[in-house]
């Protein structure tokens, strides 16, 4: 039985790995491949870099240390930010990334998720999604949340992206909601589940998680395929070996490191 | 130990080098045929599609090369996928090295495709190949596509139904996950292919 990830997410910036609250404020949280391998030893299923200054600048990805990462890692890694064209997306692969996570250029420009799973097969194509709910009660996309500064709301439904990123070819998604993010009071199961009966691929829950429960209302009532988390696992609030052996006395299938 | 590392545009290449190397392996990147006849281990990494592994291989001129290759050769993911002798991906002939057909997964209520995760492996029989990974040890797997856990099959996963996840028939092997990223795992399963006499 394929079992559940827990993934680690490593937002990056100049270099180190940065968290924020609520996308704002960053702290330094350490150097990339230290703590890689770190989550790599606690038993972390995958690790996923966003490289968060990219897209706002217009920039992409350093490939120095991800060619160092991947030298290191003998567990997959996903990298996002500043990924544009099918030429850049395989710079990222061929330095050792397993899969590719598209954001704000897949909004800009759909077709980049078709260009990309054609060249790489849809497997390789993950499209992240930050979503906010809005006044009138529907979930939205936004684009450009690297910078607070930057960020732009757009007129696109959440539930509307995900089915045409799927038709379009992404072989993953991460759905980021961006109202619970960095607060640690557990992911959006509502929004998680809603999207969830719509998605085919897999899906990774992303933003609010703190506490073992979180994680085991993601998988048992949102039915995800991962749970993606930084801050409550930078900080040492929750070590991914007793997290998972949480789960594990849950019933839920995780793998043993 | 000549290890030959064929370079047909397969994306996880420089995953698999690394991962060589951390066995204390260097390999040769090679994409003509006298390089891959001259080595004494022959790797065909994949990250793609069939189609266009398949579509670069005759490019290179390299279908006969693999065809009749005499040192042990190992496909990863799709690189085991073109071992048989057609995919369904894109209504692709392959190598023929392998009896079989490659096909789709089947998504069902709660097995998504693509089948992306760490899987547990079954073993069917033993092999010096798989010497140490044992009944239910996790091994990372990303893709759409699978050859049923036919005669050759060594070790079977279940995602909806049961494929192949390690291949082997003479000097011909295949790994649908991928050692690269599969932790202990993986890197016995690169370890046992390197040192396995022929």
């Amino acid at each position: 039985m394929l079992s559940r990830r827990i993934i680690p997410c490593l937002d990056v910036r100049e270099g180190r790995v940065v968290k924020g609250v609520r996308f704002r404020d960053h702290v330094d949280m350490g150097g990339i491949a230290e703590l890689a391998l770190r989550y790599r030893d606690e038993g972390a299923d995958e690790l996923v870099f966003y490289d968060i200054g990219a897209s706002p600048q217009a920039r992409s990805v350093d490939y120095r240390w991800l060619q160092q990462v991947s030298a290191l890692l003998d567990i997959p890694f996903c990298v996002a930010g500043g990924i544009r064209d099918v030429a850049t997306a395989r710079a990222v692969l061929h330095a050792g990334a397993d899969k590719i996570s598209i954001n704000t250029p897949a909004l800009e420009r759909p077709a980049l998720v078709t260009e990309l799973a054609d060249a790489f097969g849809v497997q390789c194509v993950v499209v992240g999604i930050d979503s906010i709910r809005e006044a009138d009660g529907q979930w939205r996309v936004r684009s450009h949340t690297g910078d607070p500064d930057s960020t732009r709301a757009l007129p696109l439904r959440t539930l509307d992206w995900v089915a045409q990123t799927q038709r379009l070819g992404a072989g993953e998604i991460v759905l980021n909601c961006m109202d619970s993010d960095g607060v640690r009071r557990g992911y959006d199961i509502e929004q998680l589940a809603a999207v969830r009966a719509i998605c085919e691929v897999p899906l990774i829950a992303s933003g609010g998680a703190g506490a073992v429960e979180h994680f085991v209302d993601a998988f048992e009532r949102a039915d995800v395929d991962g749970a993606l988390a930084a801050s409550v696992f930078h900080s040492g609030a929750l070590a991914i070996g007793g997290l998972k052996a949480s789960l594990r006395a849950r019933g839920i299938e995780v793998r043993d490191a | 130990m000549r290890v030959a590392l064929v370079d047909a545009g397969g994306a996880n290449l420089g995953s698999v080098r690394q991962a060589l190397h951390r066995l204390g392996v260097e390999p040769q990147l090679a994409n003509d045929a006298d390089s891959i006849r001259a080595a004494d281990r022959v790797i065909l990494p994949g990250v793609s599609t069939a189609a266009e592994v398949m579509r670069r291989l005759r490019e290179l001129d390299l279908v006969n090369t693999l065809r009749s290759l005499q040192a042990p050769l190992l496909g990863i993911c799709v690189g085991m996928q073109l071992l048989f002798e057609h995919s369904e991906e894109a209504d692709t002939p392959c190598l023929g090295l392998l009896p079989g057909r490659v096909q789709r997964l089947s998504p069902a209520p709660g097995v998504r495709v693509p089948h992306m995760g760490w899987n547990r492996l079954r073993p069917l029989r033993g092999s010096a190949l798989t010497r140490g990974i044992d009944d239910g040890d996790f091994a990372y797997f990303v893709h759409s596509y699978a050859a049923p856990a036919g005669e050759h099959c060594v070790l079977a996963c279940d995602h909806g139904s049961r494929f192949s996840a390690v291949v082997e028939r003479g000097n011909v092997a295949g790994a649908q996950f991928h050692p690269e990223r599969s932790a202990r795992v993986g890197a016995r399963l690169l370890r046992n292919f390197i040192e396995a006499t022929p």
